[in-house]
C-alpha cells in the first residue's frame, strides 16, 4: 500500500465533535479504528490535529493511530473533493470493462486514480466491489450508484459535476 | 393495535443488488398506491433479504400464489396492483421470460434459475422480513438454541457438529466441530467467540446477503457455539463497506436481546452470551483469522504466526473460536434437523451445500447455493443460464482472487473442497467468475495478482517483494516485452511465496497466474513470441482500426470517442489516429457497421486520412 502523506492544511480544526467522541469510546477497549471512522465522519478526512488529538486522548504513541490509519484502506489524510466518484474495479466490473471506465475519467479529470483535482471539484477512487455486480460496470457518484457504464456515459457524468 | 389479515403478500427484494437497480422506490410508490386504492389493509408490503437472481433485479414475488415479477420499475407499479392485486391477473410483460425459447415463467417455483438449486444456508433469504425477529421464529428459528440450551451439554452439541461433517465455509474447509471442540479444551475461563464477516473477495457477496437477508441465523449460531465452547461473548467482525449489513444486524441484536435469546441468562437457563459489532475499515487481509483479531483489538491488521493458534490463544490472548457467517448459518439447522440430515445432502467427504456469487459474463449472474458434488457444467449453464451473448465459455475462476481457474475440460468437475483444490482451483470465498473467448488470461491472472498485491499487509518478505516482482514480470509479459526467462521466473518467485509467506494471503497468491499457466500457457507465450493478445485484450498489444470497405462515414464513432482522436467527415471514411488513441472501445462498441475492427499482431490498409466512401483502393505491398 503506498504511504499516505499528512497533509498540512491551512485550516483550523474544531476538536469539540472529536472529544464528544472521545468520551463515548473512553472504557471500550481497542476502540482506536472505531474512532478514527468517526472523525472522518466528521471532518471529511484526518487532519494532523486529530491524529495527534486521539493519540493523547487515548494515550497512545501517535506512530500507532497513525500507523492505523495509513493501514486501512477506509481512511484518508488527504482533503476531499466536493464530489466523489468511486468506479468499482471488482471482478464483476473488471471483466465488463471497468478498467476503460477508470482510463476515461482519469483522462477526462486530468488526475490518478486516488487523488483529488487541484481545484478540489472531484476526488477519484476505485473501489472493490460494491456488491452491484449484475449492474456491471458500476460507479458510486456521491453515494448514488450509476450501473452498466460506458466510456463516454461516464466521462459525460463527470464532465456535468459543479 | 393488532395486525389486520393480510389476503397478499407483496414481497419486493431490499437487497444491496435490488436496492441499487432501484428497487426502494419500487416499494414507496407500492405502499403510496396501496393506500390510494385502499388495499393497504389487505396486502402487505416485505421488504426481504436477497434472492440472488441479481440481474433481474428489482425482483418482486407476490404470495400466496408465488408470482415472479423481475426488473420492476416505479411506474410498473400501478398496473400490478391494478391486475394481479385487484383483478388478479398476471402481467405477462413484467414475468421472467425464458432467453433460449421466449416462454413466459410466471411462478417463482418454476424458474430454471432456481430448480437445479437447494436452499439451505439461504433457506430464508428473501422469504423472511429480516427486520422482524417473529418471522425467523415462525420458521423454526431459535428452536435450536432452546434444545441445545435444555436438552444438550456442550460436549453433545460438539459431538453433534462433528458427526454433521460441517466443514468451514471460509474457504479453508478445516472441521468446525473439531475447531469448536479445541477452543472448548484450551484452559482458560475467559473465552471468545468470532464471526468473520469480512468478506473482502471483489465479487463474492453471499456473506452480506445472509447478514442483510437472515441475520438471526449467524447470531443463533454464534450463540450455539458460545453455549458449546463456554464462552460468554462474541464479535461480529463486518467490513464497513457493507452499512446495511451492519444495520439490520444491529437491529437483530437488540430484538433478540428484547425476547432474552442473548444477554443474561437464556431462556431461562444460566448461560449468558452478549455479541457485539466490530466495522473493518477496508483491509482484505483482515480476513484471515489473526489479522481479524488484531484489528478487533484495534492494531493494524497483520497475521501472526500460528501456532499458537487462536483457538489457544486469539483476541485478547484468551481461547477464540472463529468461524465464517455462512459456517454459523447452518449451525441451527444442524442442531435442529440432526447431523444425520445434513451429512446426506452434498458428498461424504465435503457434506452440505456450497454458496456461489455467480458473475462475470454468464447470463444469470447472481447468488446460487447448491449441493456438492454438482458440476460446474450444471451451476454455469443450467442455473446460469450459459455465456452472454451467445459467445464461448473460455474459463472459471473460483476462489476469487487467492482462487484458480478451470478452462472448459474441467466442467464436469464435481464440486467440493477436495476436488477444486486437486484442479489447481479452490472453494475459498465462493467467489465464480465466468469468462468468454474475449478475456486475456495473462490480463486476469494480472487483475487478481494486483488486487493481491496491494493488500499485502507488507509483514513478511515472500508476499510483500514477491508479489510485487510477479506483477512487474507480468506487466512485461502483458506489455509485450517479455521473454520466456521471465515466465521461469514467475514461476520460481510463484514456489517462493507457496512455501515462505506467513499467511494464506502469500500462499494462495500466486493460484491464478498457477492455474492460468498451467490450462492457458500457449496464451502467454503467444504474448511473449509473438507480441500478440490472442484475446485481443492487451492494450499495448491492440489496435482499433476502421475497415474502409466497411464504414459508411456516418460519424457515430468520431462523435462517441472521449478522446476526439477520429478523423472524418459525412460519407467519408473514418481515419483514427493511433497516436492519441487510449484505447477505450467506445468506436468498437457504437459503430452500427461493425467497420472498428480490433486487430493484434495483424495489420489491414487504411488511408492515411479521411477519404470519400467508396474510393478506397489499398496500397498495393511488396511481396
Amino acid at each position: 500500500m503506498p504511504l499516505q502523506e499528512v497533509v498540512e492544511v491551512n485550516e483550523s480544526v474544531d476538536l469539540a465533535p472529536l472529544d464528544k467522541v472521545l468520551d463515548e469510546y473512553a472504557s471500550e477497549r481497542g476502540a482506536v479504528i472505531p474512532v478514527l471512522q468517526r472523525a472522518q465522519e466528521i471532518y471529511g478526512y484526518l487532519p494532523k490535529e486529530v491524529l495527534k488529538h486521539i493519540a493523547k486522548r487515548m494515550n497512545v504513541p501517535v506512530s500507532q493511530v497513525y500507523g492505523v490509519a495509513t493501514f486501512y484502506a477506509q481512511f484518508s489524510m488527504m482533503p476531499k473533493g466536493r464530489h466523489t466518484v468511486e468506479i468499482c474495479d471488482g471482478t464483476a466490473c473488471h471483466v465488463r470493462g471497468a478498467a476503460q471506465i477508470i482510463k476515461v475519467l482519469e483522462q477526462e479529470l486530468g488526475i490518478k486514480a486516488g487523488e483529488t483535482t487541484p481545484d478540489r471539484r472531484v476526488t477519484l477512487r476505485v473501489v472493490f466491489c460494491l456488491g452491484s455486480c449484475a449492474l456491471a460496470p458500476v460507479a458510486v457518484l456521491d453515494g448514488q450508484i450509476v450501473g452498466r457504464l460506458v466510456p463516454d456515459k461516464a466521462a459525460r457524468l463527470v464532465r456535468e459535476l459543479e | 393495535m393488532t395486525e389486520p389479515i393480510y389476503r397478499a403478500d407483496v414481497l419486493v427484494c431490499g437487497g444491496t443488488g435490488c436496492v441499487s437497480s432501484g428497487s426502494l422506490k419500487v416499494m414507496e410508490v407500492l405502499r403510496a398506491e396501496l393506500e390510494r386504492v385502499g388495499l393497504s389493509q389487505e396486502v402487505r408490503v416485505v421488504e426481504t433479504g436477497c434472492r440472488g437472481f441479481c440481474a433481474q433485479g428489482p425482483i418482486m414475488v407476490i404470495y400466496p400464489d408465488g408470482i415472479f415479477y423481475c426488473q420492476v420499475k416505479p411506474e410498473d407499479v400501478p398496473v400490478i396492483v391494478e391486475e394481479t392485486l385487484l383483478k388478479g391477473r398476471i402481467v405477462q410483460r413484467l414475468v421472467y421470460s425464458e432467453p433460449e425459447s421466449h416462454t413466459n415463467v410466471p411462478l417463482y417455483e418454476n424458474i430454471p434459475f432456481y430448480e437445479k438449486q437447494q436452499r439451505v444456508t439461504l433457506r430464508n433469504c428473501g422469504i423472511i422480513d429480516p427486520e422482524r425477529i417473529e418471522e425467523y421464529i415462525a420458521r423454526g428459528g431459535y428452536e435450536a438454541l432452546a434444545k441445545a440450551l435444555t436438552t444438550m451439554t456442550p460436549e453433545q452439541v460438539i459431538e453433534e457438529v462433528k458427526a454433521s461433517g460441517l466443514r468451514g465455509r471460509g474457504g479453508a474447509g478445516f472441521l468446525t466441530g473439531l475447531k469448536w471442540e479445541f477452543t472448548a479444551k484450551a484452559p482458560g475461563d475467559v473465552k471468545y467467540v468470532v464471526c468473520n464477516a469480512d468478506e473482502g473477495d471483489p465479487g463474492a457477496f453471499m456473506d452480506r446477503s445472509i447478514l442483510e437477508g437472515d441475520p438471526h441465523s449467524v447470531i443463533e449460531g454464534m450463540i450455539i457455539c458460545g453455549y458449546a465452547v463456554g464462552a460468554h461473548e462474541g464479535y461480529i467482525y463486518c467490513r464497513a463497506e457493507y452499512p446495511l449489513a451492519i444495520k439490520r444486524l444491529k437491529l437483530a441484536i437488540q430484538q433478540a436481546e428484547e425476547y432474552g435469546l442473548l444477554g443474561e441468562n437464556i431462556l431461562g437457563t444460566d448461560f449468558s452470551f452478549r455479541l457485539k459489532i466490530k466495522e473493518g475499515a477496508g483491509a482484505f487481509v483482515c480476513g484471515e483469522e489473526t489479522a481479524l483479531i488484531a484489528s478487533i483489538e484495534g492494531r493494524r491488521g497483520e497475521p501472526r504466526p500460528r501456532p499458537p493458534f487462536p483457538a489457544v490463544q486469539g483476541l485478547w490472548g484468551k481461547p477464540t473460536n472463529n468461524n465464517n457467517v455462512k459456517s454459523y448459518a447452518n449451525i441451527a439447522q444442524i442442531i435442529a434437523n440432526g447431523a444425520e440430515w445434513f451429512a446426506k445432502i452434498g458428498t461424504p467427504r465435503s457434506p452440505g451445500t456450497a454458496i456461489f456469487a455467480l458473475t462475470g459474463k454468464v447470463r444469470h449472474t447472481g447468488l446460487v447455493e447448491v449441493p456438492m458434488g454438482i458440476t460446474l457444467r450444471e451451476i454455469i449453464f443450467d442455473v446460469g443460464g450459459g455465456i452472454l451473448n451467445n459467445k464461448r465459455f473460455k474459463a472459471v475462476q473460483t476462489g476469487g482472487p487467492l482462487g484458480g481457474c478451470l478452462p472448459e475440460s474441467g466442467l464436469d468437475l464435481k464440486v467440493d473442497f477436495d476436488s477444486l483444490r486437486q484442479a489447481g482451483a479452490v472453494m475459498g470465498s465462493g467467489g465464480m467468475i465466468v469468462v468468454d473467448e474475449d478475456t486475456c488470461m495473462v490480463e486476469f491472472s494480472k487483475y487478481f495478482l494486483t488486487f493481491a498485491t496491494a493488500e499485502s499487509c507488507g509483514k513478511c518478505v515472500p508476499c510483500r517483494v514477491g508479489g510485487r516482482r510477479m506483477l512487474e514480470l507480468l506487466t512485461k509479459i502483458t506489455n509485450g516485452e517479455g521473454t520466456l526467462e521471465d515466465i521461469a521466473k514467475i514461476e520460481e518467485i510463484a514456489t517462493g511465496m507457496e512455501n515462505g509467506s506467513l499467511c494464506a494471503l502469500g500462499q494462495l497468491t500466486p493460484g491464478p497466474i498457477r492455474s492460468a499457466l498451467r490450462y492457458f500457457r500457449e496464451e502467454f507465450e503467444a504474448h511473449v513470441t509473438e507480441h500478440r493478445c490472442p484475446a485481443k485484450q492487451c492494450t499495448a498489444l491492440i489496435q482499433y482500426v476502421i475497415d474502409p470497405n466497411k464504414c459508411t462515414g456516418c460519424g457515430r464513432c468520431r462523435r462517441a470517442c472521449p478522446v476526439q482522436v477520429i478523423a472524418g467527415d459525412r460519407r467519408m471514411i473514418h481515419v483514427i489516429n493511433q497516436a492519441g488513441c487510449i484505447k477505450c472501445g467506445t468506436c468498437y462498441e457504437v459503430c452500427p457497421f461493425d467497420a472498428v475492427v480490433k486487430v493484434s499482431g495483424e495489420t489491414i490498409p487504411v488511408p492515411e486520412a479521411p477519404i470519400p466512401v467508396g474510393t478506397f483502393k489499398p496500397v498495393e505491398t511488396q511481396a
